[in-house]
């Protein structure tokens, strides 16, 4: 564990020397001016708009960290021949993987605090002014608690990404790594549309085929659920729950098929 | 290898490229001329359907954007002078409010705003009651308990389509929903018995000044202005039959004042003098007054 712990720091540091921190600088900047701006645009809806556009930015921003980070995590070791001096110490390559996947969890899970805590301060900020009757107006309360509903789920999609990426970091080269994680993820966010797919062909086989492969994407669709908060729409804790724990299952599978591909990697 | 720059003079340099860069683009737009790209009402993506598929789980986003671009879109179209020969100054309207409720099945504001938009007669509005209504029959379908939509579908029909009773239809229906105010069913009846009372649209609007929303306080606020206009003028007409026309057979606001104790041109509830064709001796509001246009008034409604 302590092995473990010390490889996911390390990823963590080396993420804040590449300036990874500078997203939520440009985050805040843009939250702070959309907020002035917006306020003359939009016809009183400010409020949802900042909420719309906080969350996307901590899904947009998380997502680049996770892809792009997520990619060379283990390739970059390998370019840079660290990886002999890395294993020769007494350091599984299960430990190994699972610390850089931690360490790069530890940087998202910074990160997307920091954003919601950011994205709490503008909202109160914009709610400082308003009237009893304007707040009332609104579908739901300004500082909504249920707003950290979507943020977990961010958070548990984006760990997934990672996962993904992490996976295709063991055996491939950043660039390909790069496009097929974002395929993925692309292909997981239509993942619904698989799951119905009888209604669409007659074939028995391409429906079986179909149904099978919704089960083996990765469903990032299920994760969002940031226009519902937003409308302050129910959004059950125990959906929040299941979700997470297909999100951990999903992790899981993806970490340790990681764990056999870099296992039986040859260095030589 | 040293650097042919030094720290202070390299910031200096780049700071007055970027000077002259933004002296050069002025200029050159001076020169040349562009035609205004928020004014070109270019919609690349028409069909609801396929931005769904483009905004890729930032739908919200997207449709917080196209509910931006529909209110510049009308802001824009109402600033603009000429005649609209082709009727296509409010065109994207419609579709821009499709768009953003399409992709946010919640967008309350943009049913309700978007409604009163598409209501609006020209100059200030495409005038498309029709196109109102399927904006707001669709927030009907999206969320069926709220008795805002169907209140809102009445209030159209009876404002902008004097349909008094498909207008109580929808207030019945409004009132049929949870959470909706005692009010309604009597308003769904008293449209049907008093369909041409000013009173009734008085009485809505003045709820309509309740509105916590902005926009809809000041609509409310010209509409009511525009309701005691029409008493004005009911009550000018009056004077005006009474007085007859001049010697010479033309109606004139001096005349008038010779046999009434009307001591100056009288103007509206907008600070605006009204208008007399001095042929048919009619009042009007003055094109150049805020409350211009006026409601329809077929059927002495308002």
């Amino acid at each position: 564990m302590h092995v473990v712990r010390t490889v996911a720091v390390s990823v963590f540091r080396e993420s804040v020397r590449d300036r990874v921190p500078y997203n939520l600088v440009v985050f805040a900047v843009l939250l702070m001016g959309a907020s002035y701006v917006l306020g003359q645009l939009t016809a009183g809806q400010d409020v949802k708009i900042i909420k719309d556009l906080g969350l996307a930015a901590i899904s947009i921003f998380g997502l680049f960290i996770a892809i792009f980070i997520g990619i060379g995590l283990v390739s970059k070791e390998v370019e840079r021949r660290s990886i002999y001096a890395l294993l020769a110490k007494p350091l599984s390559r299960t430990q190994f993987i699972i610390g850089k996947y931690a360490g790069l969890v530890l940087t998202l899970s910074v990160n997307i605090t920091v954003m919601t805590l950011a994205l709490y301060l503008v909202l109160a900020y914009l709610g400082w002014d308003q009237t009893p009757a304007m707040k009332a107006a609104e579908e739901a309360p300004i500082l909504d608690p249920a707003l950290l509903k979507a943020v977990i789920l961010i958070g548990v999609e984006l760990m997934v990404v990672t996962a993904v990426a992490l996976f295709f970091s063991t055996f491939s080269t950043p660039l390909l790594s790069a496009a097929l994680t974002f395929g993925l993820f692309v292909a997981g966010r239509f993942n619904a549309d698989l799951r119905n797919f009888d209604a669409v062909v007659d074939s028995r086989l391409t429906v079986w085929v179909a149904r099978a492969a919704y089960h083996v994407l990765p469903d990032f669709a299920a994760f969002d659920v940031k226009t519902e908060v937003v409308h302050g729409l129910p959004v059950p804790l125990a959906y929040v729950a299941a979700t997470t724990a297909y999100g951990g299952l999903y992790i899981a599978a993806l970490v340790a098929a990681a764990a056999v591909v870099f296992s039986r990697r040859d260095f030589k | 290898m040293t650097s042919l720059l030094s720290r202070p003079a390299g910031a200096a340099l780049a700071v007055a490229a970027l000077a002259g860069a933004m002296l050069v683009q002025s200029a050159r737009d001076r020169w040349y001329p562009r035609v205004e790209s928020i004014r070109t009402g270019v919609l690349y993506v028409r069909s609801p359907a396929a931005m769904q598929r483009l905004a890729f789980g930032f739908r919200a986003l997207a449709a917080d954007l196209y509910w931006v671009r529909a209110i510049q879109h009308f802001g824009g179209a109402r600033l603009e002078t000429g005649p609209d020969t082709a009727g296509q100054r409010y065109a994207l309207l419609y579709p821009l409010l499709d768009l953003a409720t399409t992709l946010d099945p919640w967008f309350n504001i943009a049913y309700r705003f978007g409604a009163i938009f598409l209501g609006e007669p020209p100059p200030g509005g495409p005038g498309r009651p029709d196109q109102a209504i399927a904006l707001l029959r669709k927030a009907v379908v999206a969320m069926p308990l709220k008795w805002q939509y169907y209140y809102d579908v009445g209030f159209v029909y009876y404002w902008r389509l004097r349909d008094y009773k498909t207008a109580s239809e929808w207030f019945q229906r409004a009132a049929e929903q949870p959470d909706a105010p005692n009010w309604l069913p009597s308003l769904a009846a008293s449209m049907l018995t008093r369909s041409d009372d000013r009173a009734t649209a008085r009485a809505m609007w003045q709820r309509l000044l309740q509105s916590e929303q902005d926009w809809i306080r000041r609509t409310a606020d010209r509409s009511l202005l525009q309701i005691d206009a029409l008493d004005q003028i009911d009550r000018l007409d009056e004077a005006i039959r009474r007085v007859g026309p001049d010697p010479d057979g033309r109606f004139s606001w001096a005349f008038l004042a010779s046999r009434t104790r009307l001591r100056q041109v009288p103007i509206d509830p907008a600070q605006t003098p009204y208008e007399l064709d001095p042929v048919t001796g009619r009042v009007r509001v003055a094109s150049t007054s805020p409350l211009f246009p006026m409601p329809d008034e077929t059927g002495g409604g308002q």
